[in-house]
C-alpha cells in the first residue's frame, strides 16, 4: 500500500465521521430503549386518568362497586361478583395445572429415558406455549361445554386457563428441579432412600419455591386472560355472585370488556376502576412471586457453597 | 441411630423392597401420566378442530360420520374457502371466503413486526453491548413488564387513548393537506394521488382502526424480541468482540458487524416467536382494530382478525350446529396450523444458536 492512502485512513475526517456515526447510532439505540417505557408510562397514565375522572364525574361508591354485582344501570354496577368468580378461577385453575405441571417436570427431569418418547414430549411443550390462548378457549367450548354438555361453567373456564398455564409451570418446574445438586440426591440415596423418596422429600422440598415462584406468575398470566373465556361461553354481565364451580359467570377481564362495549359512558369509567382492581391483583402477585424468590435466592445460594 | 431398619425404608427385608420397587413403578407411570396430557392436549386440540370443522366443510362431523352413519356433503369447497374474497358465514347471503379475515391477521402481524422488530433489535442491541449493568438490570425488568399487561388492558388503551388522540390525530393531518392540495397536485399524477387521497378521506376514523391495532400489538411484542435476542446476543463469546476491537473497529462496527451476525439465528427465532404471538393476539386487536372483514391496506380502516372473528361469533351465543358455529372450528383450525408451523420454525432457530455457542 502506498503511504499516501495509510494518510488518509487515518485522517482526521474519518475519525470524526465515525465518531459521529457512532454517536447517532447510540441515540438510535437508547430512543428505541425509550419507546416501550413510554408507551408503558401512557398506558398506565391513562387508565389511572380515566378511572379519576370516572370518580370525579359520577358519585361512585367505591365500596359499592367493590362489593355488588353488575347491573344493566351503570350507577348499580359493581365489580364484587367478578373477582369472587376471578378468585374460583384463580384456585380451581391452580390445583389442576400445578399437579400436571410437577407431575410432568418431575418425569422429565427425574425418569425420562433419553428416546424419541421424551424428545417427542419436550418438542411439544414448546408447540404448547405458543398456542394462541383463543384455540384453548374454542377446544374446551367443543369438547367440555358442548360435547360433555357441561355448559359454560367456571370449571370449563378453569380447564382452559389449566391448559394454558400448564406448559409455563412446567418450563418453571424443570428449572428449579435441575437446580437441585446432584450431591443432595446421591446423600439421599446414601441413607437408603428409593427414588421416590428422594424425590418427594429431598428434591421437591429443595425445588418447591422456584415452583411456586413460577406456579404465581403463571397464575397472574391467567387472571387477565380474556379471549379463552369469551370463547367458553362466560356471561357477559355477573348479575349474581357465582355460588360454586358450576355456576355460571364473568370474570374480571370479561367483565371489563363489557363494560367498554356499553353506550352509556360511565360504564367506560367502571371499566378502567376495573382495570385497576385487576392490576392492583396482578401487582400483588408478581410482589409475592419476586419475594419468594428473593427470599429463597439467598437459601439456595449457601447450599450451593457448602 | 438403632440398627434395625425401619419398616418401609425400603431395605427391611425382600418383600418390602418389592413393596418399594412396585410403588417406584406406580409413581413412574403415574408421573409419565402427566407428561402424557401434554400430549394429549396437541392431539385433542387437533382432533377437535378438524371434526368440527369437516362439518363446516362437508356437512358433517368426522365423529358422526364414524360412528352414527352420517354422510359427507360437500357443503363448502376448499377454494371457496382459501380464494373468496368476502367472509360473512353469518350474513343472509353468506359468503365464505377467508381471505378478508387472513388478510386481516397478516395486516395487524406486519405492522407490529414493522414496530416490534426495529424497536426489540435496537433495544436488545443497546441492553447487550451498551447498557451499564445497572441500567441494563433496572430496563430489563421494566420492559418486560409490558409483556406481562393483560392484552384487555392495551384494548382498552387503544379504545380511549391511542385512537382518539394519536390515529385521530395522524388521519386529520394526512387527510387535509391531501385533501386540499389535491386540485392543484392532481394532474401531475392523477392515477397514483387520486385513489390515496380518496382513500383517506373516505376512511371515517372511528372506534377501530388497523393503526391502533398495530401500535398496541408491536408494543407488547417488543419484550419478546428484545429479551431473547437480548439473551442470544450475550451468548457472543467476547473473543470476537475483542478480535474485532484489536482490529480497530469502532463499537458500532462491533455491534452491527460482529454481534448482530454472529447471534443472528438466536435473533430470528425472537422475531418468530413475536410474529406468532401477534398472530393469535386476540383482545387487543379485537378491541382496537374492530369487526368488519375487509381487504385493504388503509391503515384507518376498520378490519377484522381471524382471532376477532372468533370472540365476535362468540360474544353473541352461537348455537351449536348453525353454520356460524361450524365456521368458528375451520378458522381455528387454520389459526392453529398457522401458528404451529410458525413454533416448529421458532424452535429450529433456538436450537441452531443453542448449539454454536453452548
Amino acid at each position: 500500500m502506498s503511504t499516501k492512502r495509510a494518510g488518509e485512513f487515518l485522517s482526521d475526517i474519518d475519525l470524526r465521521r465515525e465518531k459521529f456515526r457512532n454517536r447517532v447510532f447510540h441515540g438510535l439505540l437508547v430512543a428505541a430503549s425509550l419507546f416501550g417505557l413510554v408507551m408503558l408510562v401512557l398506558l398506565i397514565a391513562d387508565v389511572i386518568w380515566q378511572s379519576a375522572q370516572a370518580l370525579l364525574n359520577y358519585d361512585i361508591d367505591l365500596w359499592n362497586f367493590l362489593t355488588a354485582t353488575s347491573s344493566s344501570r351503570a350507577g348499580q354496577a359493581g365489580f364484587g361478583a367478578s373477582i369472587i368468580a376471578s378468585l374460583w378461577l384463580m384456585v380451581l385453575t391452580a390445583g389442576m395445572a400445578f399437579v400436571i405441571a410437577v407431575g410432568c417436570a418431575l418425569y422429565l427431569v427425574e425418569y425420562a429415558p433419553e428416546n424419541r418418547t421424551t424428545r417427542l414430549i419436550e418438542a411439544n411443550l414448546a408447540n404448547l406455549a405458543g398456542v394462541p390462548s383463543i384455540v384453548y378457549g374454542l377446544l374446551v367450548l367443543a369438547l367440555i361445554v358442548n360435547d360433555a354438555g357441561m355448559g359454560s361453567i367456571i370449571l370449563a373456564g378453569a380447564i382452559a386457563l389449566a391448559l394454558l398455564v400448564v406448559p409455563i409451570i412446567i418450563v418453571a418446574s424443570i428449572e428449579s428441579i435441575r437446580a437441585v445438586p446432584e450431591s443432595v440426591r446421591d446423600g439421599s440415596y446414601a441413607m437408603g432412600a428409593t427414588k421416590w423418596q428422594t424425590v418427594r422429600q429431598v428434591v421437591l422440598p429443595k425445588a418447591m419455591p422456584g415452583i411456586l415462584t413460577g406456579t404465581i406468575l403463571a397464575l397472574a398470566r391467567a387472571i387477565g386472560e380474556t379471549a379463552p373465556l369469551i370463547m367458553v361461553g362466560t356471561m357477559l354481565h355477573a348479575t349474581r355472585y357465582p355460588s360454586g364451580p358450576f355456576a355460571s359467570f364473568s370474570a374480571m377481564p370479561t367483565q371489563i370488556y363489557n363494560w367498554t362495549y356499553q353506550a352509556d359512558r360511565m360504564f367506560n369509567g367502571l371499566a378502567a376502576l376495573g382495570i385497576v382492581v385487576l392490576l392492583t391483583f396482578l401487582v400483588g402477585m408478581y410482589a409475592l412471586a419476586g419475594y419468594l424468590r428473593k427470599r429463597y435466592e439467598t437459601d439456595g445460594g449457601s447450599i450451593s457453597n457448602v | 441411630m438403632s440398627t434395625e431398619p425401619q419398616s418401609g425404608s425400603g431395605i427391611s427385608g425382600d418383600d418390602s423392597l418389592e413393596a418399594a420397587h412396585e410403588k417406584n413403578r406406580r409413581v413412574r407411570r403415574a408421573l409419565f401420566g402427566c407428561a402424557a396430557i401434554t400430549v394429549v392436549t396437541t392431539v385433542a386440540i387437533f382432533l377437535v378442530l378438524f371434526d368440527n370443522a369437516a362439518q363446516y366443510f362437508f356437512g358433517a362431523r368426522i365423529s358422526e360420520a364414524l360412528f352414527d352413519g352420517d354422510s359427507f356433503i360437500r357443503t363448502i369447497t376448499f377454494t371457496e374457502f382459501l380464494t373468496g374474497t368476502r367472509w360473512a358465514p353469518d350474513h343472509s347471503t353468506p359468503a365464505h371466503g377467508v381471505l378478508p379475515i387472513v388478510w386481516g391477521t397478516l395486516a395487524i402481524t406486519i405492522g407490529a413486526g414493522m414496530v416490534s422488530i426495529p424497536i426489540g433489535t435496537a433495544t436488545a442491541l443497546y441492553l447487550s453491548e451498551y447498557a451499564t449493568t445497572g441500567t441494563r438490570n433496572r430496563l430489563k425488568p421494566i420492559l418486560e413488564i409490558l409483556a406481562g399487561i393483560p392484552t384487555i388492558v392495551y384494548g382498552y388503551f387503544a379504545i380511549s387513548f391511542l385512537t382518539p388522540v394519536l390515529v385521530d390525530g395522524i388521519a386529520t393531518y394526512l387527510v387535509n393537506p391531501v385533501g386540499q392540495g389535491l386540485d392543484s397536485v392532481s394532474h401531475l399524477a392523477p392515477g397514483l394521488l387520486e385513489p390515496l387521497a380518496a382513500g383517506m378521506m373516505g376512511a371515517s376514523v372511528g372506534r377501530y382502526s388497523m393503526l391502533a391495532g398495530i401500535l398496541v400489538v408491536g408494543t407488547m411484542t417488543i419484550p419478546m424480541v428484545s429479551s431473547i435476542s437480548e439473551d442470544a446476543m450475550q451468548a457472543v463469546p467476547d473473543e470476537l468482540r475483542n478480535g474485532a476491537y484489536a482490529l480497530g473497529a469502532t463499537k458500532y462496527q462491533v455491534s452491527l458487524r460482529i454481534v448482530l451476525p454472529a447471534a443472528v439465528s438466536g435473533i430470528f427465532a425472537s422475531y418468530i416467536l413475536a410474529l406468532s404471538r401477534a398472530i393469535g393476539e386476540t383482545m387487543a386487536v379485537t378491541m382496537a382494530a374492530g369487526f368488519n372483514a375487509k381487504l385493504t391496506a388503509n391503515p384507518f380502516d376498520e378490519i377484522m382478525t381471524m382471532t376477532a372473528y372468533l370472540v365476535s361469533m362468540a360474544r353473541g351465543t352461537t348455537a351449536v350446529g348453525t353454520i356460524e358455529y361450524q365456521s368458528l372450528f375451520a378458522v381455528g383450525l387454520l389459526l392453529f396450523i398457522l401458528t404451529l408451523s410458525m413454533n416448529v420454525l421458532n424452535d429450529l432457530l433456538k436450537r441452531r444458536f443453542q448449539e454454536e455457542y453452548r
